[in-house]
C-alpha cells in the first residue's frame, strides 16, 4: 500500500518540480492567441484609407444568430467612404448575439469584416454590447485619408475587387 | 374555349388550350423552363434563347394522314436536329418536349454561360441580388465556371439615370427587351429602345425628360437582371430583408393591389418602415402592373414630418373637446368627409350622423353618385374580359392621368377587339387606341352623350353591344356638370338594349373618382354638398380626410365663419391649421380596413406599419368621438365594423373579411420561387376582393332626396345647353385633373416634386398664348371671379384656343368652368 501511495505522490511531485507551468497570470500575462482565432470583428480599410465594407448585407444574410445589421447608402466622388457606389451607412454587431462563428468573415465579398484577436469583451449594460461602425472600423492606415473622401471621378467604379485565391 | 391540345412535357401528359406556347403550357405543369426575355404578358420574341428545350413531333404518314407507329404501337416521334426555344413554339397535338435531358440542360447552360461573359458580377451591391432571375437561374441551370476570361469583359456605364425615376446600370443588362417591348407593347409609350449592335447594344430613351413613363417602375418588376433600378428603393434594403405586407393603393378609384415592403431602420429608432410598394397580383383589377403614382407616392407620406399626432393625455383632452362641441350642437352640426376613408370610417361616420342627427356630406367636386350605385359594375365584372364585340365609352376623363391602371386595361381591351369611343374636349392619351375619337366643346358634354346613339357608326357600336363599360370623368367639370352627365350616361344606359335584362357582369356606369373610396362612401348614401359655403356657416363642423380650406379660400372664408372646426386627418393641411381642435389620424398604411374601387370591388388592405404613437384609425376615432357624446358605436377593430356594414347596408350583404381574404389560382403564375417568369410583383395570398351586388333602379336609402338637392343652379343650366361660350378677351376656364398633383398625400413624395412641378401652372394651347403675349413658362395673371392668381403659363397644342386648362390641387380654387381674364405678368418683349 505504502508503495502505491508513493508512486502517487511521486506524479504529483514530478508535475510540481519538473514540468512546465500552464497557468497564466491572466490579465496581468496574455497569451498570444492561435492564427485563426475568432475574436471581435473588425472593419478593414484599403491603403488608401478608404472603406472596404460595401454595405451588402451579406454577413447580415449569413449570420446565424441575427447579431449585424447593416443599412447601406450610395457613395458620391464628393463624399467617398468606399469604392464602387455603395457603402454601410450604419453598421452594427450585437456582441451579445454574436456566436463568433465566422460566417459574416466568409460571406464577406470584399474581405472587410475579419475577425480579431480580441476576447475582452464584458458589457455593464446590453447598450454597451452594440459596436457600432466608428467601434469596429480600423484607424485610418498611415499615408491614407479618413472617409469621407473627395476622389476624382471615374477611378473607384468597382465595388468588389478582383478576387485573388485566399492566403492562410 | 379553344381546343385542347395534348402534349407530354418530361413524360407528364398535358393538355392545353390551342396556340398555347410550350413553355407556358410547362408552367402550367407545373415545370419549370428558364426564360428571359419571354414574359407572359408580352408576345414570344425568342431573342435570348435561354428556353431551349428538345422537342419531338409524331411522324405523320403522308398517304393516311395518320401518325405512324413504333412497333410497340406508340407514335414515332421526330425530333429536331437542333434546340428548341420553347418561349415561341405553340403546341402541337402528340407532341413530346423535354426539358431537362443532358441535351437541353446543356443549351440551357451554354446560354447562360454566354450571357455571364459580360455581366459584371456585381451582386453584393446590386439592388436585384436576391431576386434576381439571372442569379437564380445561374444558381439552378447554370455552369459551374466560366471558360471566358474575367479581364475580357465588358465594361459600360454604371449608373445611368433613364429618368429622374429609374437608373439603368448598363454592364448589367442582357439586352432581353422586355423593357422595350413593355413601353412599346403594353404601356403605349414607346420611349425605350436598343442603339449599337453586338456587345455595344446598349437601352436608351427617346423621350425629353427621359424615360417619361408614368408606367416606368413596372420595367424594373420585370427586368430579368439588376439594369434596371428604381430611385427611390436604390440601396434601400437587400430583398430579403424585407418583410411584406398587402395593401390597396391608395391613389385613385382603380384599387389597385400592392404590396409594401417593410424594414427595421436606424433612423425611424429601429421601428418599421416602407421600404417599397410592389404590385400584387390581381388579374381583375391591375394584372401585375401599378403606375409611377402609386410606387412613388402611395405610402411616403407615413413618413412626412407635417404628420399629425398628440401625446394621450393631449388627444383625450382634444376629444373630450369636440365632443362637448359636437353634443352641444346636435342637429347643428355638419360632418364632411373625403373619400380617402375607408369603408369602416364611413359606416362608423354615418351612424354618427345619424344618431347624433346631423348632417353627413361626402366632400367631392365629382358628383352623378346616385348613378354609378345604381348602374354600377355589377359582380363577376372583369375589364379584362372585354373584347370583341364589347364597346367601352369614355367621356369627359383623362384615364392616363386620372387612372392609369384603367388606361392601360382599356387600351389593352380595344387591342382585343372591343370598339373604344373617347369622347373629350381635348386630346388626350387614350385617343391613339381609341375606336372612334369624339371631340366637344368644353359644356357639350351632356349633349354630346345624348346624341351618341343617333350617330351613324358611334350609335351602331353602342347599341349592338354585348357589353357597355361606360367610365365618366371630371374632365372640365364641376359638381353639377358631373352629376348631370352621369344621368345623361345612366339614361344612355337604360334606353339601350344592352341593359333591358337583370345586371349582367361587365356592363356598368364607372365614376372617375379622384379619391380611393368615394364608391365606398356612395354605396353608403353618401352625397356631396351643392352649396358647401352656406351650409358650413354658423355650424360645428367635423372635417374628416378632406382639405376645404387649402382647396378653396371661400370655403377658408366659410370655416372660419363656423361655429367650430373640428378637423381629423393624417397630415397638416390648411383646414387643420385653421380647425378648433384637430384629431390625429392613422395613415392607411398603418391600420385594418377595406376599400371599394370605382368598379365596386371591395378590397382589403392591412396594417403595414405599427401607427404612429398619438394616432388612431378614422373608425376609432369616431368612435371614441361618439362615446363621449353618450352614442355607443363599434370601435375596437375594423373587422367588427364590417360585421356591421354587411348587416346593415345592403349593398354590402354577403360580404365578410374572410370572403374578401379569398384567392384562386390566376393566371399567368408568378412571383413565387420562378421570378424569371412573371418579374418580381407579388403573388396574390391575400385577397382578390368581392364585387358588390347591384340591383338596378334601387337607390340607398334617401339617395333621390339628395339628388334633387343637386339640380344644377340655374346659370349652369343656361350656360350648358348651348355649350360655354366665352366672351370677346375672355377665356374659358376649366379644371382637369393630372397624375402628379399637389394633393396631401401626394405632395410628400419629394421624388416625384419635379413632376408635380411639370404641372403646376395652367396650360393653354400656343396661339391663345401668343395673342396674350406669352411664352412657355412665363408668369402670367388669371383673374377668376374678381381675384387674381398668379401661374405659369405651360402650352399644350392639343388644347382648343379660348381654354385654358387648370390642373387641380395647383392653388387655383376652379370648382365650376368659369371665365377667367389672362394677362402677362410682365409684358412680353416685343419681336
Amino acid at each position: 500500500m505504502i508503495v502505491e501511495l508513493a508512486r502517487g505522490l511521486w506524479t504529483t511531485l514530478r508535475a510540481l518540480i519538473f514540468e512546465k507551468k500552464v497557468t497564466v497570470q491572466y490579465p496581468e500575462e496574455k497569451k498570444p492567441v492561435k492564427q485563426r482565432f475568432r475574436g471581435r470583428h473588425y472593419l478593414d480599410r484599403y491603403e488608401n484609407g478608404l472603406e472596404k465594407c460595401i454595405g451588402c448585407s451579406l454577413c447580415a444574410a449569413a449570420c446565424p444568430s441575427d447579431a449585424i445589421f447593416v443599412e447601406s447608402a450610395e457613395n458620391t466622388d464628393e463624399a467617398r467612404y468606399s469604392p464602387g457606389e455603395r457603402y454601410a451607412s450604419t453598421y452594427e454587431i450585437n456582441m451579445l448575439r454574436c456566436i463568433y462563428c465566422g460566417f459574416c468573415e466568409d460571406a464577406c465579398p470584399t474581405e472587410a469584416i475579419k475577425m480579431g484577436d480580441n476576447y475582452e469583451l464584458s458589457f455593464t449594460d446590453r447598450r454597451q454590447a452594440i459596436y457600432t461602425k466608428e467601434m469596429l472600423l480600423v484607424p485610418v492606415p498611415p499615408g491614407g485619408k479618413p472617409t469621407p473622401q473627395v476622389t476624382p471621378p471615374g477611378v473607384y467604379t468597382r465595388s468588389v475587387p478582383e478576387m485573388k485565391d485566399p492566403v492562410d | 374555349m379553344a381546343k385542347l391540345i395534348n402534349l407530354k412535357i418530361n413524360g407528364k401528359p398535358v393538355s392545353v388550350p390551342e396556340g398555347t406556347m410550350v413553355v407556358d403550357a410547362a408552367k402550367k405543369a407545373g415545370i419549370d423552363i428558364p426564360v428571359f426575355c419571354y414574359h407572359p404578358k408580352m408576345e414570344p420574341v425568342a431573342m435570348c434563347r435561354q428556353c431551349l428545350v428538345e422537342i419531338g413531333r409524331p411522324v405523320i404518314d403522308r398517304a393516311t394522314g395518320q401518325p405512324v407507329l413504333e412497333e410497340n404501337g406508340q407514335p414515332k416521334l421526330q425530333f429536331g436536329p437542333k434546340l428548341e426555344t420553347s418561349c415561341s413554339t405553340p403546341v402541337s397535338e402528340g407532341m413530346v418536349v423535354i426539358t431537362d435531358s443532358e441535351k437541353a440542360r446543356a443549351g440551357q447552360r451554354e446560354i447562360l454561360e454566354l450571357l455571364l461573359t459580360s455581366h459584371p458580377l456585381d451582386c453584393p451591391v446590386c439592388d436585384k441580388g436576391g431576386e434576381c432571375p439571372l442569379q437564380n437561374l445561374t444558381m439552378k441551370f447554370g455552369p459551374k465556371e466560366s471558360r471566358f476570361l474575367y479581364d475580357e469583359k465588358h465594361h459600360a456605364e454604371k449608373h445611368f439615370p433613364l429618368g429622374d425615376l429609374i437608373f439603368l446600370d448598363r454592364e448589367r443588362c442582357i439586352q432581353c427587351a422586355r423593357c422595350v417591348r413593355f413601353q412599346s407593347d403594353i404601356a403605349g409609350e414607346p420611349v425605350l429602345g436598343f442603339s449599337q449592335r453586338g456587345r455595344h447594344t446598349e437601352i436608351v430613351t427617346y423621350s425629353d425628360p427621359g424615360f417619361d413613363s408614368v408606367f416606368s417602375g413596372n420595367t424594373t418588376d420585370i427586368c430579368p437582371v439588376g439594369a434596371l433600378t428604381t430611385a427611390d428603393f436604390r440601396f434601400g434594403a437587400r430583398p430579403w430583408e424585407l418583410k411584406s405586407s398587402a395593401s390597396i393603393c391608395s391613389q385613385c378609384p382603380v384599387g389597385c393591389n400592392v404590396t409594401f415592403n417593410v424594414r427595421r431602420e436606424v433612423k425611424a429608432g429601429g421601428g418599421y418602415v416602407i421600404k417599397r410598394a410592389m404590385p400584387r397580383q390581381n388579374e381583375q383589377v391591375n394584372e401585375i402592373w401599378m403606375c409611377d403614382k402609386g410606387r412613388f407616392a402611395g405610402y411616403q407620406y407615413t413618413e412626412a414630418d407635417s404628420r399629425l399626432k398628440l401625446d394621450s393625455p393631449e388627444l383625450d383632452q382634444a376629444l373630450s373637446q369636440a365632443a362637448v362641441k359636437l353634443a352641444e350642437s346636435a342637429s347643428q352640426a355638419v360632418f364632411l368627409a373625403g373619400g380617402r376613408l375607408s369603408n369602416e370610417d364611413f359606416y362608423t361616420l354615418k351612424q354618427f350622423a345619424t344618431r347624433l342627427g346631423a348632417k353627413a356630406y361626402l366632400y367631392t367636386r365629382h358628383g352623378g353618385g346616385e348613378y354609378t350605385t345604381r348602374y354600377g359594375l355589377a359582380p363577376g365584372s372583369n375589364l379584362g374580359n372585354l373584347g370583341k364585340g364589347d364597346t367601352v365609352l369614355v367621356v369627359a376623363s383623362d384615364l392616363y392621368h386620372e387612372a392609369p391602371l384603367w388606361y392601360l386595361r382599356l387600351k389593352a381591351a380595344a387591342k382585343r377587339g372591343a370598339t373604344l369611343i373617347v369622347a373629350n374636349a381635348r386630346a388626350t392619351k387614350l385617343d391613339e387606341f381609341a375606336t372612334f375619337v369624339i371631340r366637344y366643346s368644353y359644356g357639350d358634354e351632356v349633349e354630346t352623350v345624348k346624341s351618341l346613339s343617333s350617330k351613324e357608326k358611334v350609335g351602331e357600336a353602342i347599341k349592338n353591344t354585348h357589353h357597355l363599360v361606360i367610365f365618366y370623368g371630371a374632365d372640365g367639370l364641376g359638381l353639377t356638370g358631373t352629376t348631370a352627365l352621369a344621368q345623361a350616361c345612366a339614361d344612355l344606359f337604360t334606353s339601350l338594349p344592352v341593359s333591358q335584362t337583370a345586371p349582367k357582369a361587365n356592363n356598368g356606369l364607372i365614376g372617375v373618382w379622384s379619391t380611393p373610396n368615394q364608391q365606398g362612401a356612395l354605396e353608403m348614401g353618401f352625397a356631396p354638398c351643392a352649396d358647401l359655403a352656406a351650409e358650413l356657416k354658423d355650424k360645428t363642423v367635423y372635417i374628416l380626410a378632406a382639405d376645404p380650406a387649402g382647396d378653396d379660400p371661400t370655403l377658408a372664408e366659410a370655416l372660419k365663419g363656423a361655429k367650430a372646426v373640428i378637423a381629423q386627418d393624417i397630415l397638416e393641411t390648411e383646414t387643420t391649421r385653421l380647425a378648433n381642435i384637430v384629431l390625429p389620424a392613422a395613415a392607411y398604411t398603418e391600420r385594418e380596413g377595406t376599400f371599394t374601387s370605382g368598379e365596386r370591388r371591395v378590397q382589403r388592405f392591412y396594417p403595414a406599419v405599427p401607427a404612429r404613437p398619438g394616432t388612431k384609425a378614422d373608425f376609432a376615432l369616431i368612435a371614441e368621438l361618439a362615446k363621449r357624446c353618450g352614442i355607443d358605436l363599434e370601435g375596437r377593430s375594423a373587422l367588427l365594423v364590417m360585421n356591421q356594414i354587411v348587416a346593415n347596408e345592403p349593398a354590402f350583404s354577403g360580404i365578410t373579411y374572410a370572403k374578401l381574404a379569398e384567392v384562386t389560382e390566376q393566371w399567368p403564375i408568378i412571383g413565387r420561387s420562378d421570378l424569371f417568369y412573371g418579374g418580381t410583383g407579388y403573388e396574390n395570398k391575400q385577397g382578390l376582393g368581392v364585387t358588390l351586388s347591384l340591383t338596378p333602379g334601387v337607390s340607398p336609402q334617401g339617395r333621390d332626396k339628395q339628388a334633387t338637392l343637386l339640380s344644377p343652379s340655374p346659370a349652369a343650366k343656361e350656360m350648358r345647353g348651348e355649350g360655354l361660350r366665352p366672351k370677346e378677351d375672355e377665356l374659358l376656364a376649366v379644371p382637369i385633373t393630372k397624375l402628379y398633383d399637389n394633393g396631401t398625400t401626394v405632395a410628400p413624395a419629394k421624388l416625384l416634386a419635379a413632376h408635380i412641378a411639370r404641372f403646376d401652372g395652367v396650360f393653354v394651347n400656343p396661339a391663345t398664348a401668343k395673342k396674350y403675349g406669352l411664352e412657355n413658362g412665363s408668369q402670367a395673371r388669371v383673374s377668376l371671379n374678381g381675384v387674381t392668381y398668379s401661374a405659369s403659363v405651360l402650352l399644350d397644342e392639343s388644347i382648343s384656343t379660348g381654354v385654358v386648362l387648370i390642373p387641380r390641387s395647383f392653388g387655383i380654387p376652379l370648382a365650376e368652368p368659369a371665365f377667367v381674364l389672362l394677362t402677362a405678368l410682365e409684358p412680353a418683349q416685343e419681336a
